[in-house]
């Protein structure tokens, strides 16, 4: 962790905890801030993650929408060029869908078009992941979306601390940013420093360092993929876990450099594997690391279906472990 | 809310069999929701759902109105819409606890229950993400002209959606036969309604000419009696209708919603549940117009308890699917 260099005072948060500080230290430092979204006051959102802000910040800044996602993106996206900082919650990643004019027609391509005159800078918080036994429609990683087109930051932070720090600086960013939060995670537990502190977009963190392979992970799935990598080192294959944090901007070097150091990658993302987020760092890796990799780049994503209820079926649609491990083990020529 | 004085007159059309069939269907969607919470409790079923209890009168009276082939939209509360179209519970329960014997083959689970054979087009997840589907169904049975009409269920959070209004302009544009069932039980969630929806609720279809009335939700006859006046509308080709139906819910937006004093009173919900409940409104108009006596009930309860239990039975015991089921029927 580069950015803390003056790390004196380290608490535990969870993720929930660490995302809530983020929002409440930038309101109260700019009073610009504030946040739209469906119960998102007195409820705190249905995941809690916002409880106690609007007892600290009030009704005016924290803000109870009637349940009209693209109306109330729309406001947020006005409300942004002309004064405000908007963090609007979007309550599932999968409601997106009713959002994507706009955040894709609108906010994304605003500045572009009025030849860099207006600027959007809001925030979309949205949550993914699956397993949560919620369905289809409530369960989705869609993540390659907002990627996929320019004007979009796109944010997947997998620990509290990248959490903390990553928001704090997509609030402060001049442009729309899409945060995405894995429901899953919201209790989990990790260090965070009390004194301030931001992490830059484009900067990938190397998780674990490893010689033998890396293992690029998303979000939830770098947990998966520390729980391969300490498999992997029974059976005496260094692992090195190297998370982008952000799809983009992408920090390409650093995923480059990994792979020529290990030259065996696997990359694993809870998107969907087909025309998802592990083609475009697969493809990433290809190009610049071609001449020191011993086999082809692997990718592992979700099942190509639509998330099913029963919990057996849902288990399989995404990576699990045990997965990762023998795509790394046969690529290491241990299978 | 509408008053009792308020409420019209029983249709004399109602007879004593169809008012105890809809007395039985509203025991047994409450009696089925129960279980729900129950196996929520005992951490048999997978996630959460959304309870219909306290709402059971809306869906009875509405669907004892239409044909067995007519159509209906449900939503994420939609358990009580289900049974009040014909489906069996064991088929429900396997579904809630995602077996392969559900009516989804445990792929949807309680949200997304559908049942072509009762005319139910699906539960639905997304606030509103059933009106262009209702619509649509009643847009083909105007074309196909096989006399079938759509009701569209939905709570009135999804009076927050925009595709509900481009939807009911062109249904009634097109005159087609749908029937928009607004279940206003006054909670989005957990914000109360009035600090989501602006101005008149009627006003918004009157606005497109759609017919517009509130009923009491609560009042079993008196929703049958305005669904029923919609439907033979609809079905004469004079288009659609907005019924605005005023209720209640007893539980949680969700079985895990437990602490809700800060969204809304204990008062509140004990008076709607001692005072304004639907199944002892039908069962005390049915004593006092000696339609029926307590004995009849007590043999309706114990039959639908029956059958609930063997249903819940049933659904614990079934196999789940096998994994290479997670990859069938992505495409038809
Ligand atoms: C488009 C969309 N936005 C938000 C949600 C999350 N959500 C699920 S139920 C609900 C409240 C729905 O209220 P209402 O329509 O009145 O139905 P009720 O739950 O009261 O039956 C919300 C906001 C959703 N499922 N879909």
């Amino acid at each position: 962790m580069p950015e803390t260099a003056v790390q004196t005072t380290v608490r535990e948060l969870t993720f929930g905890e660490a995302i809530r500080e983020a929002i409440a230290e930038e309101m109260r430092r700019d009073a610009r801030v504030c946040i739209i979204g469906e119960d998102v006051a007195e409820a705190g959102t249905p995941f809690k993650v916002l409880s106690g802000l609007v007892e600290e910040f009030g009704k005016q800044r924290v803000i109870d929408t009637p349940i009209s996602e693209p109306g109330f993106t729309g406001i947020g996206v006005g409300a942004a060029m002309t004064g405000l900082r908007p963090v609007v919650d979007i309550m599932f990643g999968d409601f997106l869908t009713l959002v994507m004019d706009q955040m894709v027609n609108q906010a994304a391509k605003i500045h572009y078009m009025s030849g860099g005159t207006w600027k959007v800078p809001m925030v979309f918080r949205a949550t993914m992941g699956a397993t949560r036994r919620s369905a289809a429609q409530h369960s989705q990683s869609l993540h390659a979306w907002p990627s996929h087109i320019p004007g979009l930051k796109v944010v997947l932070p997998s620990t509290p601390y990248d959490a903390k720090g990553l928001l704090k600086t997509a609030i402060r960013d001049d442009n729309p940013v899409v945060f995405f939060e894995d429901k899953m995670m919201y209790r989990l537990k990790g260090p965070v420093p009390s004194e301030e502190y931001t992490i830059p977009f484009g900067v990938a963190d190397i998780k674990r360092a490893g010689t033998d392979i890396t293992l690029v992970a998303t979000s939830s799935m770098v947990q998966v993929a520390f729980g391969a990598a300490k498999l992997l080192e029974e059976i005496g294959i260094s692992a090195e876990i190297v998370d982008p944090r952000t799809m983009w901007p992408l920090d390409e070097k650093t995923l480059i450099e990994s792979a020529k150091k290990t030259s065996r990658v696997v990359v694993i993302d809870e998107g969907y594997h087909r025309y998802g987020v592990t083609a475009e760092i697969a493809s990433v890796i290809a190009e610049g690391a071609f001449y020191n990799l011993d086999g082809p780049v692997k990718r592992i994503g979700a099942m190509h279906v639509p998330i099913p209820f029963s919990p057996p079926l849902e288990d399989a649609t995404v990576p699990s472990e045990q997965q990762v491990f023998a795509a790394a083990r046969e690529l290491c020529g241990k299978a | 809310m509408t008053t009792a004085a308020q409420r019209p007159e029983t249709n004399a059309a109602l007879g004593k069999e169809q008012l105890l069939r809809m007395y039985r269907r509203m025991y047994s969607i409450r009696q089925f929701e129960e279980h729900a919470n129950d196996l929520y409790l005992r951490a048999l079923m997978p996630g959460l759902t959304h309870l219909y209890e306290g709402e059971e009168a809306v869906a009875v009276g509405i669907c004892e109105a239409l044909r067995p082939d007519d159509y209906i939209t449900s939503t994420h509360r939609g358990h009580g819409h289900c049974l009040a179209k014909g489906a069996k519970p064991d088929r429900m329960f396997a579904e809630l606890l995602g077996k392969e014997a559900g009516y989804c083959r445990g792929k949807g689970g309680s949200m997304h229950i559908a049942d072509p054979a009762t005319g139910n087009l699906g539960a639905n997840a997304i606030v509103g993400g059933s009106a262009g589907i209702a619509t649509g169904a009643a847009f083909s049975a105007k074309k196909l002209g096989n006399g079938r009409i759509c009701v569209c269920f939905f709570g009135e959070g999804a009076l927050g959606q925009g595709v509900l209004y481009e939807v009911m302009n062109m249904a009634q544009l097109w005159k087609l036969p749908v029937i928009y069932a607004c279940e206003n039980n006054m909670y989005n969630e957990y914000t109360h309604y009035s600090e989501t929806t602006s101005g008149d609720i009627l006003s918004r279809p009157a606005a497109f000419g759609l017919p517009a009335e509130s009923v009491d939700g609560q009042d079993v006859r008196a929703v049958h009696a305005a669904a029923s006046r919609f439907v033979e509308r609809a079905r004469a080709g004079a288009g659609p209708a907005f019924l605005l139906c005023n209720t209640y819910r007893y539980r949680g937006h969700h079985v895990g919603d437990i602490n809700r004093e800060y969204y809304r009173a204990k008062q509140e919900e004990q008076r709607w549940s001692s005072e304004r409940d639907p199944i002892n409104i039908l069962g005390d108009w049915l004593i006092q117009q000696k339609l029926a006596d307590s004995a009849q009930f007590e043999r309706i309860q114990a039959e639908v308890k029956a059958e609930m239990n063997a249903a819940v039975e049933f659904a614990i015991a079934a196999p789940y699917p096998t994994v290479d089921e997670a990859e069938q029927d992505v495409y038809a």
